[in-house]
């Protein structure tokens, strides 16, 4: 971006330093004796174990930063050599490779974990990685049971119930190893922090509702969607999100925007292959595409639609966001949540990336495929890789794919007037 | 057909008339069943475990469903699946789309791992007017996932009321858990038996038996396993030079039934298997009094066996399954999952961890509900049998 702009780049920069200090208090966490937490992207209930001053790593995101920065497939084969199938998710063959290697990664050194905070929200596989570390480290694990939503109506009284005496269970344990009585005060100030960062999330999410969109919803919101994830609760999270926005007001005000000139608009479901993030990327910029929502983007949370997370009612509201995240969503509400997308953002085409990791993301997208493609006459893309593992990316195969798709799309779009005169 | 097993005179003729019962996936007899009164329901229930009692007290049939069996086409299926998915969800919905189960009412799923969870989803959109249940098995094993259980199994109970226009008693309820508590202490005793003499009950026999009750209404499941108890003895069979071994990993998807032939003949008698294990998933009868629905909830969360889908709590499962080779004298472990069964494939590399720490040697494969060929198993079995016999220390 030029350099005459005021805030152009502060997403990611600023990002890349709160990543950075965050991963610095990890690693010194042994020696200023900070107790830490492990725990899920989806349905964390970080706030919580922040009040009992636990410091949260989240071995997902140290498997998709493994990812990114390429050394992903090492780990995965040390866990495969270990007894883990070709079959299993790469995730976890990466943090298993990760945690028998040392624990050293990109981002530093990692502590051990004092407390596994199994949040099991739309994933079962959650279950058995937090199990393989029990037994690695020796560690207690916390199963915090995150029902499943399952019906299109109201959110269930009961379900909520459920989880919020699991955290009130959750809260005992951390008193037990912390010494610190519970204190609802200290967290409901946390879960300001929390309410303030969504509310400039959202802002950001809808800003690509604009004509050309000032940001890619899938492959931008990845990099800014971190702190709101392993950072909420925090007063810089908020920060950081006020300097997000101004980037992207600014664009928005001069016409910046993710691609050069927007041709296509398009609802991207599904992760990201992180291996091949920059090249996949690419294959999508080439034809002036900008992604104007995805679900990716919600999998540690749906706030676009006016959740919160809510200080009057801490424990509350924690259990609705961990019961309301993407993949804890069954399919119903998954497609009723892409046709929104698909509407209100004005999307010309819906992209399917299917992962063989994660089969609680991508079973049933075939079946997405069929119902906007047949009922809906949307034109959907399918294209599949993993987002761990990088030897299941055929990048001629996805590009041949892609390539025809948008060629099509482009000759309906010249050939359609013609046809309707 | 209508119950000719119950004509059968030997142990030869009981297999026989069972097997199709076991293995027919179009269901032949849930259909005889439903064409004798076309009122009453037939609830499918995908794997592993289901609280049948709830579907029997409200006077519909419980059939539990395990996919195609190798037996279907994946044609329209495919198109809504993905291949990285394993056989039994596809083959499942395969059988639903070419309209092979319209006599089964209704489906209750349980949230036994992602793709059982997803499928429901892919059910429901392609049979939006069928009956569907999604049931939430928690993973808390405390009190508060007790009394969250007892309320989920309220709300099946009221759902299952819509379903067949009448609310189950608890008089009905506990009429079923004593019919259901004597089925599994007859399938107890079928595989103590096998436990102690595995020559005299071979397990692809003993899995017909036990395959029966999938489809059969409990109280004729009884009398199948009583005549089945009482024929078994029958017949002497020659003792074999074999290796005690445990099955683990055939919890869902069920293999070909080929395949444990092929185990035996490799020398294996087969001690313990998780298959169908559903149908066993108590260790203790559930409790006869009392409110209906806290005692399954009880005995779901505190007296279950073990698999990579129930939650442990405090207890361990590396624990359990040295305890089951313990005391079945079994001289190693069989691992054998569905490809793609993320739950098995997890749980066998701490398994195999905890074995080889005891010095119990196991070997590990694959199935699929397609597979034909058995000979690379058959061989991997005959090596590992060998390797047992001529240089482990049992």
């Amino acid at each position: 971006m030029a350099s005459s702009y005021q805030y152009q780049g502060v997403g990611r920069d600023r990002q890349k330093d709160l990543l950075a200090q965050w991963y610095g208090r990890l690693e010194n966490a042994p020696r200023t004796g900070t107790p830490v937490a492990y725990l899920f992207i989806s349905g964390n209930i970080g706030e919580l174990l922040r009040s009992f001053g636990f410091e949260l790593l989240f071995p997902e995101v140290n498997a998709l930063q493994c990812g990114v920065k390429k050394v992903a497939g090492d780990f995965i084969l040390k866990a495969e050599d270990l007894g883990y199938s070709s079959d299993v998710c790469g995730y976890v063959k990466n943090d298993i490779g990760l945690a028998t290697s040392g624990n050293r990664g990109p981002f530093g050194a990692l502590p051990k974990p004092d407390l596994l905070v199994c949040t099991y929200s739309g994933c079962n596989t959650y279950i058995k990685w937090f199990e393989a570390l029990a037994e690695l480290y020796g560690a207690r694990v916390f199963m915090l049971d995150v029902p499943y939503r399952r019906t299109g109506g109201e959110q269930r009284q009961e379900d909520v119930e459920y989880v919020v005496k699991q955290l009130e269970q959750l809260a005992q344990v951390c008193a037990e190893m912390t010494g610190r009585p519970y204190d609802p005060d200290r967290l409901s100030r946390s879960l300001e922090y929390s309410r303030q960062a969504e509310e400039l999330w959202v802002k950001i999410l809808h800003s690509a509702k604009h004509r050309p969109s000032p940001f890619d919803a899938f492959f931008e919101a990845v990099f800014f969607m971190a702190p709101i994830y392993v950072l909420r609760g925090l007063p810089e999270c908020v920060d950081y999100y006020r300097a997000a926005w101004e980037e992207i007001e600014e664009r928005r005000v001069h016409h910046l925007g993710p691609v050069s000139e927007e041709r296509f608009r398009v609802v991207l479901e599904g992760p990201p292959p992180w291996p091949h993030f920059r090249n996949f990327w690419e294959l999508f910029k080439r034809w002036g595409v900008c992604c104007v929502a995805s679900t990716y983007s919600k999998v540690g949370g749906i706030w676009d639609f006016g959740l919160r997370h809510d200080p009057a009612r801490p424990l509350e509201s924690l259990a609705e966001y961990a019961i309301n995240c993407y993949t804890n969503w069954n399919w119903e509400l998954r497609r009723q949540m892409l046709e929104r997308y698909v509407a209100d953002y004005q999307a010309d085409a819906l992209v399917i990336h299917s992962v063989k990791s994660c089969r609680s993301f991508s079973m049933g997208q075939a079946d997405v495929r069929e119902y906007f493609t047949k009922e809906r006459s949307l034109p959907t893309l399918f294209v599949e890789s993993d987002l761990a593992d990088p030897r299941y990316f055929g990048e001629a195969q996805i590009r041949n794919r892609i390539d025809a798709f948008f060629e099509a799309l482009e000759h309906r779009r010249l050939t359609a007037p013609r046809a309707g005169a | 057909m209508k119950n000719s097993w119950e004509e059968a005179r030997s142990w030869d003729e009981l297999v026989e008339r069972c097997t199709p019962l076991a293995t027919d996936v179009t269901l032949p007899s849930v259909a005889a069943w439903k064409a004798a009164n076309p009122q009453r329901k037939v609830v499918g229930c995908f794997p592993v475990y289901t609280p049948q009692e709830l579907i029997a007290a409200a006077g519909a049939l419980p059939v539990s469903l395990f996919g195609g069996r190798g037996q279907v086409e994946i044609d329209h299926a495919d198109s809504r699946i993905q291949s990285f998915v394993c056989s039994i969800a596809r083959s499942t919905l395969e059988l639903g789309l070419a309209g092979q189960w319209k006599h089964v009412d209704g489906m209750v799923v349980p949230s036994i791992c992602d793709v059982a969870r997803n499928l429901l989803g892919v059910w429901q959109r392609n049979f939006p007017d069928r009956f569907t249940f999604y049931l939430h098995l928690p993973q808390n094993v405390s009190a508060v996932g007790v009394a969250y259980y007892r309320g989920e199994l309220e709300r099946l109970r009221q759902r299952l009321a819509e379903l067949t226009g009448a609310l189950a008693s608890d008089k009905q309820l506990h009429d079923a858990i004593r019919l259901f508590n004597r089925n599994r202490a007859l399938l107890g005793e079928l595989y103590q038996r096998r436990a102690l003499r595995p020559e005299q009950w071979p397990t692809a026999e003993l899995y017909v038996f036990a395959g029966a009750g999938n489809v059969l209404p409990r109280e004729d499941h009884n009398r199948l396993l009583e005549k089945a108890l009482a024929l078994g003895e029958t017949r002497p069979r020659p003792k074999r030079d074999s290796v005690r071994v445990v099955v683990r990993g055939a919890f869902c998807e069920q293999p070909p039934l080929e395949l444990l032939r092929v185990l035996e003949e490799a020398g294996c008698a087969v001690v313990d298997d998780d298959l169908q294990i559903g149908a066993r998933f108590f260790l203790e009868p559930v409790a006869e009094d009392g409110d209906p629905l806290t005692a399954l909830a009880e005995a779901y969360l505190q007296r279950t066996v073990l698999t990579p889908v129930n939650t442990p709590g405090q207890r361990s499962r590396n624990d359990g399954l040295l305890a089951t080779v313990e005391a079945t004298a079994a001289h190693g472990v069989i691992f054998a999952s569905p490809k793609f069964c993320e739950p098995a494939l997890y749980d066998s590399v701490l398994l195999k961890q905890a074995l080889e720490k005891r010095g119990t040697p196991f070997t590990e494969f694959e199935y699929e509900e397609k597979m034909t060929v058995f000979e690379s198993i058959r061989m991997q079995t005959e090596t590992f049998v060998e390797s047992i016999l001529f240089f482990s220390e049992k």
